[in-house]
């Protein structure tokens, strides 16, 4: 018998990723999984760095070492939140780090979409991502789970202290699963290291 | 087996700018030393597999990181170092407490396993087992980054 999921409010997806591409001027970010295949069709930027093929749960960290080597630009760095569920010590690392200059938001689906849309374990739970941040000792953290108030409120949210923390609630994409990375890894990594030396 | 302050200061001359870490009871007593040098950070991680991703990034950010764990911790990293050093190509270098070599006839399997498993990934390493090879390691860090390739020196160690 299949578990009864939690029913939450959730905002689509690519209009919440449209609101951080309209705030977006010289950040660097990092996209992986799900967002890697939604936000590279939303428009490209030679700071734009898709973490793919990538170690699942690693995106947190690797912009966590990204913001640490250029602490004077600011570095977004999406994770699912699958892939937060494999790496939650991250949180704790990046706010013990020190580092400011880091927001992560996890785009918490529920689900394992690259993989065909399997639940996650804490979507069983309605796992609060935001109070573990809180927990983890990010210096800010916020929740969205309407596309309104994310719209409304996105801007002031990455003029808060960092590192930050969003969550934001999103429905899953159903049956457009696939994940194409876009084009090989060496050439995509060159272009990116010499948009930060810019 | 090495001063807490013969490897800060050996890290500051090959001009490391972060330590990403998460120590054993070998490395453990570098913690001071590696803390307080001005001449990089140090970065405490929760679990070993963090370290090759934060390493990664800080590389393409254009620092020099250097990664430090025991070999339990590189059991654990497998598909994070798997992905930094052969998907994104990014030659990180790690010092890795050998646990458990300088016990005869131990049966600690993470001894075993530990020199099996770097030759598996195609890791250049060497093994220091005495005091006086600290110049080793400058030499294959040195040689490991002329030739842009990963590179792993594992330093000898007694019980857990």
């Amino acid at each position: 018998m299949a578990t009864e999921i939690p029913k939450r409010s959730r905002m689509p997806l690519v209009p919440a990723l449209e609101v951080v591409r309209a705030l977006r001027t010289s950040e660097v970010l990092v996209t992986t999984m799900g967002t890697a295949r939604e936000w590279p069709r939303l428009g490209d930027h030679p700071l734009d760095f898709h973490y793919i093929p990538s170690a699942m749960g690693q995106s947190s960290t690797i912009a966590l070492g990204i913001a640490l080597a250029q602490p004077k630009r600011n570095v977004i760095a999406f994770t699912g939140d699958g892939s937060l569920l494999m790496n939650l010590g991250c949180l704790v690392t990046i706010a013990a780090s020190g580092v400011k200059n880091l927001t992560l938001i996890a785009i918490d689906n529920g689900h394992y979409e690259v993989t065909g849309g399997q639940r996650t374990a804490a979507s069983l739970t309605s796992t609060d991502f935001a109070g573990l941040a809180t927990a983890a000792g990010f210096q800010s953290v916020s929740m969205f789970d309407d596309l309104i108030d994310w719209q409304n409120g996105a801007a002031a949210v990455f003029h808060l202290p960092g590192p930050r923390f969003v969550s934001l609630i999103v429905e899953p994409i159903g049956g457009d699963y696939f994940l194409n990375p876009p084009g090989p890894m060496g050439p995509r990594l060159e272009r990116f290291r010499e948009a930060l030396k810019a | 087996m090495f001063a807490g302050s013969e490897i800060a200061a050996l890290l500051a001359e090959l001009r490391i700018t972060h330590v990403v870490w998460l120590p054993d009871s070998g490395l453990g007593p570098w913690e001071s030393a590696l803390e307080s040098s001005a001449a990089f950070r140090l970065i405490r991680v929760t679990r070993e597999s963090e370290a090759w991703a934060i390493a990664a990034g800080l590389h393409i950010g254009g620092a020099r990181p250097m990664v430090i764990m025991q070999t339990t911790g590189l059991f654990d990293s497998g598909d994070s170092l798997r992905n930094a050093m052969f998907d994104l190509g990014i030659p990180l270098f790690a010092i890795i407490g050998h646990r458990s070599y300088l016990v005869e006839n131990s049966m600690d399997t993470a001894k075993r396993f530990a020199e099996p498993i770097l030759k598996a990934w195609g890791i250049d390493y060497v093994l220091l087992t005495r005091d006086d090879e600290l110049p080793r390691l400058r030499e294959h860090f040195l040689a490991c980054q002329s030739a842009s390739k990963p590179g792993v020196v594992l330093v000898a160690e007694g019980r857990m």
